[in-house]
Protein backbone atom coordinates (compact mmCIF):
# COMPACT_ATOMS: atom_id res chain seq x y z
CA UNK A 1 0.00 0.00 0.00
CA UNK A 2 2.70 2.31 1.22
CA UNK A 3 4.70 1.21 -1.54
CA UNK A 4 1.84 2.22 -4.45
CA UNK A 5 1.33 5.29 -3.13
CA UNK A 6 4.88 6.09 -3.24
CA UNK A 7 4.64 5.16 -6.85
CA UNK A 8 1.94 6.92 -7.88
CA UNK A 9 2.60 9.97 -5.94
CA UNK A 10 3.47 12.47 -8.73
CA UNK A 11 -0.05 11.12 -10.61
CA UNK A 12 -2.09 11.76 -7.19
CA UNK A 13 -0.73 15.38 -7.22
CA UNK A 14 -1.44 15.94 -10.55
CA UNK A 15 -5.09 13.96 -9.89
CA UNK A 16 -6.82 17.91 -8.60
CA UNK A 17 -5.85 19.82 -11.91
CA UNK A 18 -6.41 17.05 -14.39
CA UNK A 19 -9.91 16.01 -12.79
CA UNK A 20 -10.72 20.26 -12.42
CA UNK A 21 -10.00 21.07 -15.90
CA UNK A 22 -11.32 17.60 -17.22
CA UNK A 23 -14.82 18.45 -15.43
CA UNK A 24 -14.87 22.03 -15.63
CA UNK A 25 -13.75 22.68 -18.83
CA UNK A 26 -14.04 19.14 -21.03
CA UNK A 27 -17.33 18.31 -19.22
CA UNK A 28 -18.92 21.62 -19.24
CA UNK A 29 -18.26 22.07 -23.09
CA UNK A 30 -19.84 19.03 -23.89
CA UNK A 31 -23.09 19.66 -21.51
CA UNK A 32 -23.50 23.34 -23.38
CA UNK A 33 -22.99 21.21 -26.81
CA UNK A 34 -25.65 18.67 -25.78
CA UNK A 35 -27.72 21.57 -24.67
CA UNK A 36 -27.39 23.19 -28.18
CA UNK A 37 -29.13 20.45 -29.59
CA UNK A 38 -32.25 20.63 -27.40
CA UNK A 39 -34.88 22.89 -26.84
CA UNK A 40 -34.67 24.11 -23.68
CA UNK A 41 -36.13 27.33 -22.54
CA UNK A 42 -35.56 28.42 -19.03
CA UNK A 43 -34.76 25.42 -17.63
CA UNK A 44 -32.32 22.68 -19.92
CA UNK A 45 -34.16 19.56 -21.27
CA UNK A 46 -32.87 17.03 -22.42
CA UNK A 47 -34.52 15.52 -25.38
CA UNK A 48 -32.79 16.25 -28.32
CA UNK A 49 -33.87 18.40 -31.07
CA UNK A 50 -31.58 18.35 -34.35
CA UNK A 51 -30.14 21.44 -35.26
CA UNK A 52 -33.37 24.07 -33.84
CA UNK A 53 -31.15 26.33 -32.27
CA UNK A 54 -28.65 26.85 -34.67
CA UNK A 55 -31.38 27.65 -37.03
CA UNK A 56 -33.19 29.49 -35.06
CA UNK A 57 -29.56 31.41 -34.62
CA UNK A 58 -28.46 32.08 -38.03
CA UNK A 59 -31.73 33.66 -38.94
CA UNK A 60 -31.96 35.85 -35.81
CA UNK A 61 -31.15 39.39 -37.09
CA UNK A 62 -29.63 40.48 -33.74
CA UNK A 63 -27.28 37.85 -33.99
CA UNK A 64 -26.04 38.60 -37.12
CA UNK A 65 -25.75 42.37 -36.49
CA UNK A 66 -23.45 40.66 -33.97
CA UNK A 67 -21.19 38.31 -36.09
CA UNK A 68 -21.18 41.57 -38.83
CA UNK A 69 -20.20 43.81 -35.81
CA UNK A 70 -17.32 41.61 -34.25
CA UNK A 71 -15.93 41.20 -38.29
CA UNK A 72 -15.79 44.56 -38.51
CA UNK A 73 -14.60 45.40 -35.13
CA UNK A 74 -11.86 42.59 -35.28
CA UNK A 75 -10.27 43.58 -38.93
CA UNK A 76 -9.75 47.04 -37.48
CA UNK A 77 -8.89 46.11 -33.84
CA UNK A 78 -5.91 43.93 -35.68
CA UNK A 79 -4.75 46.19 -38.52
CA UNK A 80 -4.76 49.34 -35.75
CA UNK A 81 -3.49 46.89 -33.33
CA UNK A 82 -0.13 46.02 -35.31
CA UNK A 83 0.61 48.87 -37.00
CA UNK A 84 0.66 50.91 -34.17
CA UNK A 85 2.86 48.30 -32.14
CA UNK A 86 5.17 47.84 -35.23
CA UNK A 87 5.79 51.55 -35.33
CA UNK A 88 6.12 51.94 -31.63
CA UNK A 89 8.36 48.86 -31.82
CA UNK A 90 10.50 49.99 -34.25
CA UNK A 91 10.90 53.59 -33.30
CA UNK A 92 11.65 52.36 -29.66
CA UNK A 93 14.29 50.35 -31.17
CA UNK A 94 16.45 53.33 -32.05
CA UNK A 95 18.01 54.10 -28.92
CA UNK A 96 15.55 56.36 -27.56
CA UNK A 97 16.37 58.21 -24.76
CA UNK A 98 13.65 57.88 -21.53
CA UNK A 99 12.84 53.87 -23.88
CA UNK A 100 11.79 52.74 -19.71
CA UNK A 101 9.46 55.47 -19.68
CA UNK A 102 7.90 56.03 -22.91
CA UNK A 103 7.36 51.88 -22.70
CA UNK A 104 5.73 52.23 -19.06
CA UNK A 105 3.49 54.54 -20.70
CA UNK A 106 2.25 52.50 -23.93
CA UNK A 107 1.59 49.44 -22.38
CA UNK A 108 -0.30 50.80 -18.69
CA UNK A 109 -3.72 50.13 -20.28
CA UNK A 110 -3.05 46.23 -20.22
CA UNK A 111 -3.09 46.51 -16.67
CA UNK A 112 -6.49 48.07 -15.83
CA UNK A 113 -9.57 46.44 -16.73
CA UNK A 114 -11.96 47.01 -19.40
CA UNK A 115 -14.50 48.43 -17.19
CA UNK A 116 -12.43 50.94 -15.95
CA UNK A 117 -10.97 51.76 -19.79
CA UNK A 118 -14.87 51.43 -20.65
CA UNK A 119 -16.06 54.24 -18.09
CA UNK A 120 -13.17 56.45 -18.92
CA UNK A 121 -13.79 56.64 -22.82
CA UNK A 122 -17.26 56.94 -22.17
CA UNK A 123 -16.62 60.14 -20.50
CA UNK A 124 -14.11 61.22 -23.14
CA UNK A 125 -16.79 60.12 -25.56
CA UNK A 126 -19.03 62.16 -23.98
CA UNK A 127 -21.18 63.75 -26.77
CA UNK A 128 -22.48 66.79 -24.83
CA UNK A 129 -19.29 67.32 -22.10
CA UNK A 130 -16.61 65.37 -23.70
CA UNK A 131 -13.73 65.84 -26.94
CA UNK A 132 -16.58 67.69 -28.84
CA UNK A 133 -17.15 70.60 -25.71
CA UNK A 134 -13.17 70.46 -26.11
CA UNK A 135 -12.85 71.08 -29.46
CA UNK A 136 -16.75 73.28 -29.46
CA UNK A 137 -14.55 75.78 -26.39
CA UNK A 138 -11.38 75.83 -28.41
CA UNK A 139 -13.17 77.75 -30.97
CA UNK A 140 -14.44 74.76 -33.76
CA UNK A 141 -18.21 75.94 -33.71
CA UNK A 142 -19.64 73.60 -35.45
CA UNK A 143 -17.49 70.19 -34.39
CA UNK A 144 -19.46 67.37 -33.84
CA UNK A 145 -18.20 64.26 -32.63
CA UNK A 146 -21.37 61.95 -31.50
CA UNK A 147 -20.26 58.71 -32.12
CA UNK A 148 -20.95 57.19 -29.09
CA UNK A 149 -24.64 57.41 -29.59
CA UNK A 150 -24.79 57.23 -33.41
CA UNK A 151 -25.68 53.44 -34.69
CA UNK A 152 -23.78 53.89 -37.44
CA UNK A 153 -20.44 54.86 -35.83
CA UNK A 154 -20.99 53.82 -32.18
CA UNK A 155 -18.73 50.42 -33.26
CA UNK A 156 -15.83 52.57 -33.78
CA UNK A 157 -15.68 54.32 -30.40
CA UNK A 158 -15.57 50.25 -29.21
CA UNK A 159 -12.60 50.01 -31.94
CA UNK A 160 -11.23 53.16 -30.60
CA UNK A 161 -11.08 52.13 -26.81
CA UNK A 162 -10.08 48.58 -27.90
CA UNK A 163 -6.86 49.75 -29.71
CA UNK A 164 -5.72 51.86 -26.57
CA UNK A 165 -5.79 48.88 -24.57
CA UNK A 166 -4.00 46.33 -26.67
CA UNK A 167 -1.67 48.38 -28.86
CA UNK A 168 1.24 48.70 -26.67
CA UNK A 169 1.24 44.97 -25.97
CA UNK A 170 1.92 44.13 -29.50
CA UNK A 171 4.79 47.04 -29.51
CA UNK A 172 6.02 44.84 -26.29
CA UNK A 173 5.74 41.32 -28.65
CA UNK A 174 7.37 43.00 -31.84
CA UNK A 175 10.06 44.61 -29.18
CA UNK A 176 10.89 41.65 -27.35
CA UNK A 177 10.93 40.23 -30.96
CA UNK A 178 13.04 42.64 -32.67
CA UNK A 179 15.69 42.65 -29.37
CA UNK A 180 15.88 39.13 -29.93
CA UNK A 181 18.08 39.50 -33.82
CA UNK A 182 21.44 38.80 -33.85
CA UNK A 183 23.13 42.12 -34.18
CA UNK A 184 25.21 41.02 -36.54
CA UNK A 185 22.35 40.74 -39.52
CA UNK A 186 21.73 44.05 -38.99
CA UNK A 187 25.19 45.26 -39.39
CA UNK A 188 26.32 42.68 -42.41
CA UNK A 189 23.11 44.42 -43.93
CA UNK A 190 24.11 47.89 -43.19
CA UNK A 191 27.97 47.27 -44.55
CA UNK A 192 25.59 45.73 -47.50
CA UNK A 193 24.78 49.36 -47.81
CA UNK A 194 21.31 48.65 -46.91
CA UNK A 195 19.42 51.95 -45.44
CA UNK A 196 17.54 51.62 -42.23
CA UNK A 197 14.29 51.63 -44.02
CA UNK A 198 15.38 48.43 -46.19
CA UNK A 199 17.22 46.67 -43.02
CA UNK A 200 13.38 46.93 -41.08
CA UNK A 201 11.23 46.40 -44.56
CA UNK A 202 13.06 43.38 -46.10
CA UNK A 203 15.17 41.46 -43.29
CA UNK A 204 13.56 42.58 -40.36
CA UNK A 205 9.85 42.57 -39.99
CA UNK A 206 10.06 39.38 -42.38
CA UNK A 207 11.78 37.38 -39.82
CA UNK A 208 9.42 38.73 -37.26
CA UNK A 209 6.52 36.30 -38.60
CA UNK A 210 6.13 33.92 -35.47
CA UNK A 211 5.56 37.41 -33.59
CA UNK A 212 3.07 38.45 -36.58
CA UNK A 213 1.91 35.08 -36.03
CA UNK A 214 1.32 35.02 -32.13
CA UNK A 215 -0.08 38.54 -32.27
CA UNK A 216 -2.30 37.49 -34.51
CA UNK A 217 -3.77 34.81 -32.71
CA UNK A 218 -4.27 36.54 -29.63
CA UNK A 219 -5.90 39.62 -30.61
CA UNK A 220 -8.09 37.52 -32.46
CA UNK A 221 -9.23 35.80 -29.77
CA UNK A 222 -9.23 38.81 -27.76
CA UNK A 223 -12.19 40.15 -30.17
CA UNK A 224 -14.12 37.08 -29.97
CA UNK A 225 -14.56 36.83 -26.67
CA UNK A 226 -15.14 41.10 -26.07
CA UNK A 227 -17.89 41.62 -23.65
CA UNK A 228 -17.01 43.97 -20.74
CA UNK A 229 -15.62 46.74 -23.15
CA UNK A 230 -19.04 46.81 -24.59
CA UNK A 231 -20.96 46.52 -21.55
CA UNK A 232 -19.15 49.32 -19.85
CA UNK A 233 -18.98 51.81 -22.88
CA UNK A 234 -21.98 51.11 -25.30
CA UNK A 235 -24.22 48.21 -23.50
CA UNK A 236 -24.60 47.17 -27.11
CA UNK A 237 -26.46 50.23 -28.16
CA UNK A 238 -27.91 52.43 -29.47
CA UNK A 239 -30.43 49.86 -30.02
CA UNK A 240 -28.56 46.45 -30.52
CA UNK A 241 -25.97 48.38 -32.81
CA UNK A 242 -23.09 47.49 -31.04
CA UNK A 243 -24.22 44.08 -29.76
CA UNK A 244 -21.25 41.27 -30.29
CA UNK A 245 -21.48 37.64 -30.11
CA UNK A 246 -20.77 37.22 -26.60
CA UNK A 247 -23.27 39.52 -25.00
CA UNK A 248 -25.38 37.86 -27.33
CA UNK A 249 -24.84 35.07 -25.58
CA UNK A 250 -25.25 36.08 -22.15
CA UNK A 251 -28.26 38.24 -22.64
CA UNK A 252 -30.19 34.87 -24.30
CA UNK A 253 -28.97 32.98 -21.63
CA UNK A 254 -29.35 35.29 -18.06
CA UNK A 255 -32.11 37.98 -19.56
CA UNK A 256 -34.19 36.11 -22.30
CA UNK A 257 -34.40 32.11 -20.91
CA UNK A 258 -33.52 31.35 -24.40
CA UNK A 259 -31.12 28.25 -22.78
CA UNK A 260 -30.82 26.28 -25.85
CA UNK A 261 -30.63 29.33 -28.27
CA UNK A 262 -27.59 30.99 -25.87
CA UNK A 263 -26.02 27.64 -26.17
CA UNK A 264 -25.85 27.62 -29.49
CA UNK A 265 -24.16 30.69 -30.18
CA UNK A 266 -21.95 29.74 -27.52
CA UNK A 267 -20.40 27.18 -29.41
CA UNK A 268 -20.02 28.95 -32.42
CA UNK A 269 -18.08 31.19 -30.28
CA UNK A 270 -16.70 28.13 -29.44
CA UNK A 271 -16.21 26.75 -32.96
CA UNK A 272 -14.51 30.16 -33.95
CA UNK A 273 -12.04 30.14 -31.27
CA UNK A 274 -11.13 26.72 -32.11
CA UNK A 275 -10.66 27.32 -35.81
CA UNK A 276 -7.48 30.36 -34.45
CA UNK A 277 -6.19 28.54 -32.23
CA UNK A 278 -5.77 24.46 -33.20
CA UNK A 279 -3.34 25.51 -35.63
CA UNK A 280 -1.63 27.98 -33.57
CA UNK A 281 -0.83 24.98 -31.01
CA UNK A 282 -0.39 22.51 -33.53
CA UNK A 283 2.57 24.97 -35.10
CA UNK A 284 3.84 26.07 -31.58
CA UNK A 285 4.19 22.50 -30.46
CA UNK A 286 6.33 21.35 -33.62
CA UNK A 287 8.64 24.48 -33.21
CA UNK A 288 8.87 22.97 -29.66
CA UNK A 289 9.69 19.26 -30.24
CA UNK A 290 12.39 20.32 -33.16
CA UNK A 291 14.50 22.46 -30.71
CA UNK B 1 43.77 72.81 -54.00
CA UNK B 2 42.09 69.73 -55.53
CA UNK B 3 42.61 67.81 -51.97
CA UNK B 4 40.82 70.91 -50.37
CA UNK B 5 37.96 70.58 -52.62
CA UNK B 6 37.38 67.11 -52.30
CA UNK B 7 37.42 67.53 -48.33
CA UNK B 8 35.40 70.23 -47.90
CA UNK B 9 32.66 68.74 -50.51
CA UNK B 10 33.14 65.56 -48.13
CA UNK B 11 32.22 67.68 -44.79
CA UNK B 12 29.56 69.26 -46.85
CA UNK B 13 28.26 65.84 -47.34
CA UNK B 14 28.89 64.85 -43.85
CA UNK B 15 26.69 67.78 -42.94
CA UNK B 16 24.16 67.19 -44.89
CA UNK B 17 23.27 63.86 -43.51
CA UNK B 18 24.10 64.86 -40.18
CA UNK B 19 21.00 67.29 -40.62
CA UNK B 20 18.89 64.75 -42.07
CA UNK B 21 19.35 62.46 -39.32
CA UNK B 22 18.54 65.07 -37.11
CA UNK B 23 15.53 65.41 -38.79
CA UNK B 24 15.08 61.92 -38.50
CA UNK B 25 15.77 61.92 -34.80
CA UNK B 26 12.81 65.03 -34.15
CA UNK B 27 10.66 62.81 -36.10
CA UNK B 28 10.94 59.87 -33.99
CA UNK B 29 10.59 61.23 -30.72
CA UNK B 30 7.49 63.43 -31.97
CA UNK B 31 5.76 60.91 -33.52
CA UNK B 32 6.73 58.72 -30.05
CA UNK B 33 5.19 61.65 -27.97
CA UNK B 34 2.15 62.18 -29.90
CA UNK B 35 1.34 58.46 -28.95
CA UNK B 36 2.50 58.87 -25.46
CA UNK B 37 0.23 61.59 -25.46
CA UNK B 38 -2.88 59.24 -27.07
CA UNK B 39 -2.34 56.90 -24.49
CA UNK B 40 -1.70 58.75 -21.51
CA UNK B 41 -4.81 61.03 -22.25
CA UNK B 42 -7.82 58.76 -20.71
CA UNK B 43 -5.51 58.50 -17.68
CA UNK B 44 -5.24 62.40 -17.18
CA UNK B 45 -8.58 63.03 -18.05
CA UNK B 46 -9.77 60.45 -15.51
CA UNK B 47 -7.29 62.36 -12.42
CA UNK B 48 -8.47 65.56 -13.40
CA UNK B 49 -12.28 65.13 -14.09
CA UNK B 50 -12.09 63.08 -10.97
CA UNK B 51 -10.58 66.24 -8.46
CA UNK B 52 -13.38 68.92 -10.07
CA UNK B 53 -16.57 69.56 -8.93
CA UNK B 54 -19.89 69.27 -11.31
CA UNK B 55 -19.97 73.16 -11.77
CA UNK B 56 -16.72 73.06 -12.23
CA UNK B 57 -16.66 70.10 -15.18
CA UNK B 58 -19.78 71.60 -16.58
CA UNK B 59 -17.85 74.65 -17.13
CA UNK B 60 -14.58 73.79 -18.26
CA UNK B 61 -13.29 70.93 -20.82
CA UNK B 62 -11.55 67.83 -20.27
CA UNK B 63 -8.39 68.89 -20.26
CA UNK B 64 -8.94 71.92 -17.79
CA UNK B 65 -6.99 71.68 -14.81
CA UNK B 66 -9.36 71.99 -12.09
CA UNK B 67 -8.90 75.05 -9.63
CA UNK B 68 -8.86 73.55 -6.22
CA UNK B 69 -7.49 69.86 -5.54
CA UNK B 70 -10.74 68.38 -4.31
CA UNK B 71 -11.04 64.67 -3.02
CA UNK B 72 -14.51 64.88 -2.31
CA UNK B 73 -15.67 62.53 -5.20
CA UNK B 74 -13.13 59.42 -4.29
CA UNK B 75 -14.71 60.10 -0.63
CA UNK B 76 -17.79 59.92 -2.03
CA UNK B 77 -16.94 57.29 -4.42
CA UNK B 78 -15.01 54.86 -1.35
CA UNK B 79 -17.93 55.83 1.47
CA UNK B 80 -20.84 57.02 0.16
CA UNK B 81 -22.75 59.89 1.07
CA UNK B 82 -23.77 58.70 4.46
CA UNK B 83 -28.05 57.82 3.49
CA UNK B 84 -29.16 54.88 3.31
CA UNK B 85 -31.04 53.22 0.25
CA UNK B 86 -30.06 53.67 -2.88
CA UNK B 87 -26.51 54.75 -1.90
CA UNK B 88 -23.87 53.04 -3.40
CA UNK B 89 -19.83 52.88 -2.80
CA UNK B 90 -17.12 50.71 -3.67
CA UNK B 91 -15.69 49.77 -0.38
CA UNK B 92 -17.67 46.43 0.53
CA UNK B 93 -17.01 45.41 -2.81
CA UNK B 94 -13.63 46.27 -2.42
CA UNK B 95 -12.86 43.74 0.01
CA UNK B 96 -15.23 41.37 -1.86
CA UNK B 97 -12.47 41.64 -4.79
CA UNK B 98 -9.78 41.48 -1.45
CA UNK B 99 -11.59 38.16 -0.22
CA UNK B 100 -11.60 36.50 -3.82
CA UNK B 101 -8.60 37.57 -5.12
CA UNK B 102 -6.46 36.22 -2.63
CA UNK B 103 -7.39 32.64 -2.13
CA UNK B 104 -8.06 32.60 -5.70
CA UNK B 105 -4.33 33.60 -6.25
CA UNK B 106 -3.18 30.93 -3.98
CA UNK B 107 -4.39 28.06 -4.90
CA UNK B 108 -4.17 28.46 -8.21
CA UNK B 109 -0.48 29.27 -7.94
CA UNK B 110 0.29 26.22 -5.88
CA UNK B 111 -1.89 23.63 -7.82
CA UNK B 112 -0.22 25.07 -11.27
CA UNK B 113 3.42 24.61 -9.43
CA UNK B 114 2.74 20.99 -8.31
CA UNK B 115 1.37 20.49 -11.56
CA UNK B 116 4.18 21.87 -13.74
CA UNK B 117 6.43 20.32 -11.54
CA UNK B 118 5.07 16.60 -12.25
CA UNK B 119 4.84 17.60 -15.72
CA UNK B 120 8.30 18.06 -16.20
CA UNK B 121 10.73 16.31 -13.46
CA UNK B 122 8.26 13.27 -13.16
CA UNK B 123 7.45 12.47 -16.20
CA UNK B 124 5.75 9.50 -17.54
CA UNK B 125 4.31 8.10 -20.70
CA UNK B 126 1.36 10.47 -22.17
CA UNK B 127 2.56 13.52 -19.90
CA UNK B 128 2.96 16.03 -23.15
CA UNK B 129 -0.56 14.93 -23.87
CA UNK B 130 -1.51 15.95 -20.48
CA UNK B 131 -0.01 19.05 -20.74
CA UNK B 132 -1.58 20.03 -24.12
CA UNK B 133 -5.03 18.81 -22.47
CA UNK B 134 -4.51 21.40 -20.07
CA UNK B 135 -3.33 24.25 -22.10
CA UNK B 136 -6.43 23.99 -24.16
CA UNK B 137 -8.08 25.40 -21.10
CA UNK B 138 -6.03 28.58 -21.67
CA UNK B 139 -8.23 29.31 -24.87
CA UNK B 140 -11.69 28.51 -24.50
CA UNK B 141 -14.26 31.27 -24.75
CA UNK B 142 -15.82 30.94 -21.30
CA UNK B 143 -18.90 31.35 -22.87
CA UNK B 144 -19.23 27.72 -23.45
CA UNK B 145 -19.09 26.88 -19.61
CA UNK B 146 -21.34 29.82 -18.53
CA UNK B 147 -24.36 27.87 -18.58
CA UNK B 148 -23.44 24.83 -16.48
CA UNK B 149 -21.34 26.72 -14.09
CA UNK B 150 -24.39 28.97 -12.97
CA UNK B 151 -25.97 25.58 -12.33
CA UNK B 152 -22.94 23.80 -10.73
CA UNK B 153 -22.41 26.67 -8.68
CA UNK B 154 -26.28 26.42 -7.70
CA UNK B 155 -26.70 22.85 -6.91
CA UNK B 156 -23.21 23.51 -4.56
CA UNK B 157 -25.12 26.53 -2.54
CA UNK B 158 -22.23 28.90 -3.18
CA UNK B 159 -24.23 30.65 -6.53
CA UNK B 160 -23.63 34.55 -5.53
CA UNK B 161 -21.18 34.28 -2.76
CA UNK B 162 -17.15 34.99 -2.81
CA UNK B 163 -16.72 31.12 -2.42
CA UNK B 164 -18.40 30.38 -5.50
CA UNK B 165 -16.03 33.08 -7.43
CA UNK B 166 -13.10 31.52 -5.81
CA UNK B 167 -14.07 28.19 -6.88
CA UNK B 168 -14.31 29.12 -10.61
CA UNK B 169 -11.48 31.77 -10.63
CA UNK B 170 -8.80 29.28 -9.22
CA UNK B 171 -10.17 26.66 -11.36
CA UNK B 172 -10.01 28.69 -14.58
CA UNK B 173 -6.75 29.81 -13.68
CA UNK B 174 -5.06 26.06 -13.43
CA UNK B 175 -4.19 26.03 -17.15
CA UNK B 176 -2.35 29.07 -17.15
CA UNK B 177 -0.47 28.78 -13.77
CA UNK B 178 0.76 25.57 -15.05
CA UNK B 179 1.46 26.51 -18.54
CA UNK B 180 4.02 29.30 -16.67
CA UNK B 181 5.81 26.76 -13.70
CA UNK B 182 5.89 24.15 -16.60
CA UNK B 183 8.23 26.20 -18.80
CA UNK B 184 10.23 27.67 -15.72
CA UNK B 185 10.92 24.30 -14.55
CA UNK B 186 11.83 22.42 -17.77
CA UNK B 187 15.03 24.41 -18.06
CA UNK B 188 15.70 23.26 -14.86
CA UNK B 189 18.55 20.63 -15.29
CA UNK B 190 16.73 17.39 -14.37
CA UNK B 191 20.34 15.98 -13.68
CA UNK B 192 19.52 17.57 -10.20
CA UNK B 193 16.53 15.96 -9.36
CA UNK B 194 18.10 12.85 -10.23
CA UNK B 195 20.93 12.83 -8.08
CA UNK B 196 18.66 13.51 -5.02
CA UNK B 197 16.74 10.80 -6.10
CA UNK B 198 19.59 8.64 -5.85
CA UNK B 199 20.00 10.54 -2.22
CA UNK B 200 16.94 9.18 -1.52
CA UNK B 201 14.95 12.23 -1.09
CA UNK B 202 11.62 11.82 -1.95
CA UNK B 203 8.69 13.67 -4.06
CA UNK B 204 8.04 17.05 -1.91
CA UNK B 205 11.59 16.96 -0.34
CA UNK B 206 12.66 17.58 -3.69
CA UNK B 207 10.32 20.14 -3.85
CA UNK B 208 10.57 21.93 -1.20
CA UNK B 209 14.66 21.58 -1.34
CA UNK B 210 15.49 22.31 -4.87
CA UNK B 211 12.75 23.54 -7.08
CA UNK B 212 10.91 25.69 -4.26
CA UNK B 213 14.00 28.38 -3.67
CA UNK B 214 15.29 28.84 -7.36
CA UNK B 215 11.12 29.54 -8.48
CA UNK B 216 10.92 33.26 -6.85
CA UNK B 217 10.94 34.79 -10.24
CA UNK B 218 8.22 32.54 -11.66
CA UNK B 219 5.99 32.53 -8.61
CA UNK B 220 6.08 36.47 -8.84
CA UNK B 221 4.68 36.52 -12.59
CA UNK B 222 1.86 34.00 -11.42
CA UNK B 223 0.99 35.56 -8.82
CA UNK B 224 0.81 39.13 -10.72
CA UNK B 225 -0.43 37.58 -13.77
CA UNK B 226 -3.51 35.79 -12.06
CA UNK B 227 -4.01 38.79 -9.62
CA UNK B 228 -4.23 40.87 -12.60
CA UNK B 229 -6.83 38.78 -14.21
CA UNK B 230 -9.19 38.13 -11.35
CA UNK B 231 -9.09 41.53 -10.03
CA UNK B 232 -10.06 43.00 -13.42
CA UNK B 233 -12.43 40.19 -14.41
CA UNK B 234 -16.22 40.82 -15.42
CA UNK B 235 -18.18 38.19 -16.73
CA UNK B 236 -17.50 36.01 -14.06
CA UNK B 237 -18.17 38.39 -11.48
CA UNK B 238 -21.28 40.12 -13.06
CA UNK B 239 -22.45 36.79 -14.05
CA UNK B 240 -21.90 34.77 -10.99
CA UNK B 241 -22.98 37.02 -8.30
CA UNK B 242 -25.15 40.23 -7.48
CA UNK B 243 -26.26 42.49 -4.60
CA UNK B 244 -23.84 42.43 -2.03
CA UNK B 245 -21.43 39.73 -2.96
CA UNK B 246 -20.21 41.56 -6.01
CA UNK B 247 -16.60 42.20 -6.75
CA UNK B 248 -15.28 46.11 -7.57
CA UNK B 249 -15.65 45.44 -11.17
CA UNK B 250 -19.27 44.92 -11.05
CA UNK B 251 -19.72 47.13 -8.62
CA UNK B 252 -18.00 49.84 -10.81
CA UNK B 253 -20.32 48.88 -13.92
CA UNK B 254 -23.56 49.23 -11.56
CA UNK B 255 -22.37 52.75 -10.09
CA UNK B 256 -21.30 54.03 -13.58
CA UNK B 257 -24.89 52.96 -15.19
CA UNK B 258 -26.78 53.77 -12.38
CA UNK B 259 -29.75 56.02 -14.00
CA UNK B 260 -31.08 57.57 -10.45
CA UNK B 261 -30.13 60.12 -10.08
CA UNK B 262 -28.22 63.29 -12.35
CA UNK B 263 -24.73 61.95 -13.09
CA UNK B 264 -22.08 63.07 -11.10
CA UNK B 265 -18.91 62.44 -13.75
CA UNK B 266 -16.32 62.98 -11.42
CA UNK B 267 -18.07 60.36 -8.68
CA UNK B 268 -17.64 57.91 -11.65
CA UNK B 269 -14.02 59.15 -12.40
CA UNK B 270 -12.57 58.35 -9.30
CA UNK B 271 -14.39 54.98 -8.67
CA UNK B 272 -12.77 53.83 -12.09
CA UNK B 273 -9.31 54.92 -10.49
CA UNK B 274 -10.31 53.65 -6.81
CA UNK B 275 -10.91 50.08 -9.18
CA UNK B 276 -7.65 50.77 -11.42
CA UNK B 277 -5.71 51.43 -8.68
CA UNK B 278 -4.39 48.32 -7.43
CA UNK B 279 -3.65 46.75 -10.55
CA UNK B 280 -1.84 49.90 -11.67
CA UNK B 281 0.28 49.98 -8.59
CA UNK B 282 1.49 46.82 -9.29
CA UNK B 283 2.01 47.18 -13.01
CA UNK B 284 4.67 50.03 -11.52
CA UNK B 285 6.28 48.53 -9.26
CA UNK B 286 7.08 45.19 -10.72
CA UNK B 287 6.67 46.47 -14.56
CA UNK B 288 9.54 43.86 -15.70
CA UNK B 289 7.72 40.45 -14.27
CA UNK B 290 4.03 41.80 -15.67
CA UNK B 291 5.52 41.89 -18.96
CA UNK B 292 6.89 38.29 -18.78
CA UNK B 293 3.56 37.54 -17.98
CA UNK B 294 1.84 39.06 -20.61
CA UNK B 295 4.01 37.71 -23.12
CA UNK B 296 4.56 33.99 -22.08
CA UNK B 297 -0.06 33.64 -20.94
CA UNK B 298 -0.89 36.00 -23.32
CA UNK B 299 -3.26 33.79 -24.70
CA UNK B 300 -6.20 34.51 -22.11
CA UNK B 301 -5.78 38.51 -23.32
Amino acid sequence: MFKWLEKNLPKIVMAPAVGLIGWFVYGFVLWTLYISFTNSKILPKYELWGFGQYEKLWASRKWLISVDNLLVFTALFLIFCIVIGIILAIFLDQKIRAEGVLRTIYLYPMALSFIVTGTAWKWILNPTLGIQKMFIDWGFENFTFDWLVNREMAIYTIVIAGVWQSAGFVMALFLAGLRSVEDEIVKAAKIDGAGLFTVYWKILLPMMRPVFFTSFVILVHISIKSYDLIVALTQGGPGISTTMPALFMTQAAFHKSQVGLSAASAMMMFMAVAAVIIPYLYSELRRENAR
Amino acid sequence: MQDNYQSSSYKELEQKSKYTNMFLRWFLYFVLILFASYFIFPLYVMVVTSLKTMEEIRQGTLLTWPSSINFDSWLVAWGGRGYGAGDTFLRPYFWNSIKMVVPAVFFSTFIGAMTGYVLTKWRFKGDQWVFLFLLFGCFIPFQAILLPMARTLGTLGISNSVVGLVLVHTVYGIPFTTLFFRNYYISVPTELVKAARIDGAGFFKIFFKILLPISAPIIVVTVIWQFTQIWNDFLFGSTFSFGEAAPIQVALNNMVLSSTSVKEYNVDMASAIIAGIPTLIVYVLAGKYFIRGLTSGAVKG
